[in-house]
C-alpha cells in the first residue's frame, strides 16, 4: 500500500531523515514514536508531500508521489491528514468544513456531500454541531471534526500528526476512542504519537525513529517488552 | 462675519450632482484597484520570480510618486503619445485605480501572510488546488483581518478624488470652485462640499462596520 524507499530529507545542512525505508500494508495501523526532533513528523509529512523529500521515493498504491509530473492533488485526495493543531477552516461551519473538499476536489453533489458529512459527524459523536463554527468547539471536538473532515474524502490512508498533543488531558480519550474505532474498522493509519498506551493497544506495528534514522520496528508487544536496541530501551525508560 | 448661505441655495442641485460624478469614478477606481491589487498580491507571494519583480517594481513606482503627477501624466501624455483623446473620467479611473492597486496589493499581501500556515497545509492535504485554496480558504480569512485597512484605503481614495478637479473633471470639488467664482464667494460652497465629502466618508465607515460584523459571525 505505502512503500517508502531510501528517504532522505535535509533542511539546509541539517539531515532530518536519513535513509528511511518502510512498508505499510493495507489495513495496518502503524505508530511512529521517538524523541522530539527525531524526524517523526517530517517523515509523516513526506508521505503526502507537505515536505518535499530531498531524495527517495514514496509509492502509494504503486503511484510514485515523488515522480516528476505526478498529480499530487489527486494523490493527496486519497491520503487524509489530521494535524496536531486541527487546522479546521474557521470561517466555515462544521458541516461546510466536511463538505468543502469532497465538493470542490472530488466533484460530489452538495446533497450527497451533506448527507455523508452528517453520517460522519454522527460517527464521531458530533451530529449536533453541524451548524456550529469551529471557534465554539472544545479542542477534543475540533479534533474529532478534523478526523471527520479527513474521512469525508474517503481516503485509503489516514495520517495523524500528534493528534492528541495539543489537547487538554480530559479530552485525549474522546479523540483516541474515535481513532480506535477507525482502526477496528480496518482503516490504514499511520500515527505519530506520544501516547504509548495507544501505540501499545491499537497499533499493529511500532516504528521507532531517532536522529532521523529508523532504529527499530516491530509489533508493539515485543517492542515495549524487549526492545532490541539500546536507543529504544533508553527512550522507553524515559517515557514509560 | 460675512457669511450668507442663502446665496448658494440656487446652486445646491448643481453641487449635489457632484456626489454622483465623484462616486462614479471612485467606485470604478476601487473595483479596478481591488482586482489589480489582488493580482499583484498573488504575484508577490507566488513562486514565479519575474512576476514577483514586476509587482515589486510596480508598487515602488506608484507608491513612490505623487498621485497628482500620475494623473497629469495619464491625462496629458496619452493624447500626445497615442493620439487618443482620453477624457477626464478615463484618466481619473486609471490614475486612481492603478495607484490604489499598489497600496491594496501591500495590504492584501500582509493579510495573506498573516493567515495561519496550517490553513494552507490543511487545504493541500485535502487535495485542493492552489486556485481554489486561495479563493475559498486563504483570501476570505485574509479579508477579515485586513478589512479595516482596506476601508481606510477606500476612504483615502474617496477624499483624494478631489484632485481630479485639476484636470477639469466636474466632481464635487470642481463644482464648488465653479460656484465660488460665479458668486465671488468661496467659503460657503467649499464648506458645503466639505460637508458632502464628510457624509460620503461616514457612509463608507458604516458600510465597513457592517461588513466587519458580518465577517465576525464565525468567532
Amino acid at each position: 500500500m505505502i512503500k517508502v524507499q531510501k528517504l532522505y530529507k535535509k533542511f539546509g545542512e541539517n539531515l532530518v531523515l536519513n535513509d528511511i525505508s518502510a512498508t505499510i500494508q493495507q489495513g495496518e495501523v502503524v505508530s511512529i514514536i521517538g524523541p522530539s526532533g527525531s524526524g517523526k513528523s517530517t517523515f509523516l509529512r513526506c508521505m503526502n508531500l507537505l515536505e518535499t523529500p530531498t531524495s527517495g521515493t514514496i509509492l502509494i498504491n504503486d503511484v510514485d508521489l515523488t515522480a516528476k509530473g505526478a498529480n499530487i492533488n489527486k494523490s493527496r485526495q486519497q491520503i487524509g491528514m489530521v494535524f496536531q493543531h486541527f487546522h479546521l477552516f474557521p470561517h466555515l461551519t462544521v458541516l461546510e468544513n466536511l463538505t468543502y473538499a469532497p465538493v470542490k476536489a472530488k466533484g460530489l453533489k452538495r446533497p450527497e456531500a451533506n448527507q455523508k458529512a452528517i453520517e460522519l459527524l454522527k460517527r464521531v459523536g458530533l451530529s449536533d454541531k453541524a451548524a456550529a463554527y469551529p471557534a465554539s468547539l472544545s479542542g477534543g471536538q475540533k479534533q474529532r471534526v478534523a478526523i471527520a473532515r479527513a474521512l469525508a474524502m474517503e481516503p485509503a490512508l489516514l495520517l495523524f500528526d500528534e493528534p492528541t498533543s495539543a489537547l487538554d488531558p480530559e479530552m485525549v480519550k474522546e479523540v483516541l476512542d474515535v481513532m480506535k474505532d477507525l482502526a477496528k474498522s480496518g482503516m490504514t493509519m499511520v500515527v505519530v504519537t506520544h501516547e504509548m498506551g495507544f501505540a501499545r493497544e491499537v497499533a499493529d506495528r511500532v516504528i521507532f525513529l531517532d536522529h532521523g534514522s529508523l532504529v527499530e520496528e516491530g509489533p508493539p508487544a515485543s517492542f515495549f517488552a524487549n526492545p532490541k536496541t539500546e536507543r529504544a530501551r533508553g527512550f522507553l525508560e524515559k517515557v514509560l | 462675519m460675512n457669511l450668507d448661505f442663502a446665496q448658494i441655495v440656487p446652486y445646491i442641485p448643481f453641487m449635489l450632482k457632484g456626489i454622483w460624478t465623484t462616486l462614479q469614478f471612485v467606485f470604478v477606481a476601487i473595483i479596478l484597484g481591488s482586482i489589480l491589487g489582488t493580482v499583484l498580491a498573488l504575484f508577490k507571494i507566488g513562486s514565479i520570480k519575474s512576476l514577483r519583480w514586476f509587482a515589486e517594481g510596480y508598487t515602488s513606482v506608484f507608491r513612490g510618486t505623487p498621485l497628482i503627477l500620475q494623473l497629469m501624466i495619464i491625462y496629458y501624455s496619452v493624447p500626445q503619445l497615442t493620439g487618443y483623446d482620453i477624457n477626464p473620467f478615463m484618466s481619473a479611473v486609471l490614475a486612481f485605480g492603478l495607484n490604489s492597486s499598489a497600496y491594496i496589493s501591500e495590504i492584501i499581501r500582509a493579510g495573506i501572510q498573516a493567515v495561519d500556515k496550517g490553513q494552507l497545509e490543511a487545504a493541500q492535504a485535502l487535495g485542493i488546488s492552489y486556485g481554489d485554496m486561495m479563493k475559498d480558504i486563504i483570501l476570505p480569512q485574509a479579508l477579515k483581518n485586513i478589512l479595516p485597512a482596506l476601508m481606510n484605503e477606500f476612504i483615502t481614495l474617496t477624499k483624494e478624488s478631489a484632485i481630479v478637479s485639476t484636470i477639469g473633471y466636474l466632481d464635487l470639488m470642481r463644482r464648488a470652485q465653479v460656484v465660488g467664482s460665479d458668486l465671488f464667494r468661496n467659503f460657503e460652497p467649499l464648506l458645503f462640499v466639505g460637508f458632502l465629502y464628510w457624509c460620503m466618508v461616514m457612509v463608507l465607515t458604516v458600510i465597513g462596520r457592517m461588513l466587519e460584523r458580518r465577517l465576525k459571525l464565525s468567532d
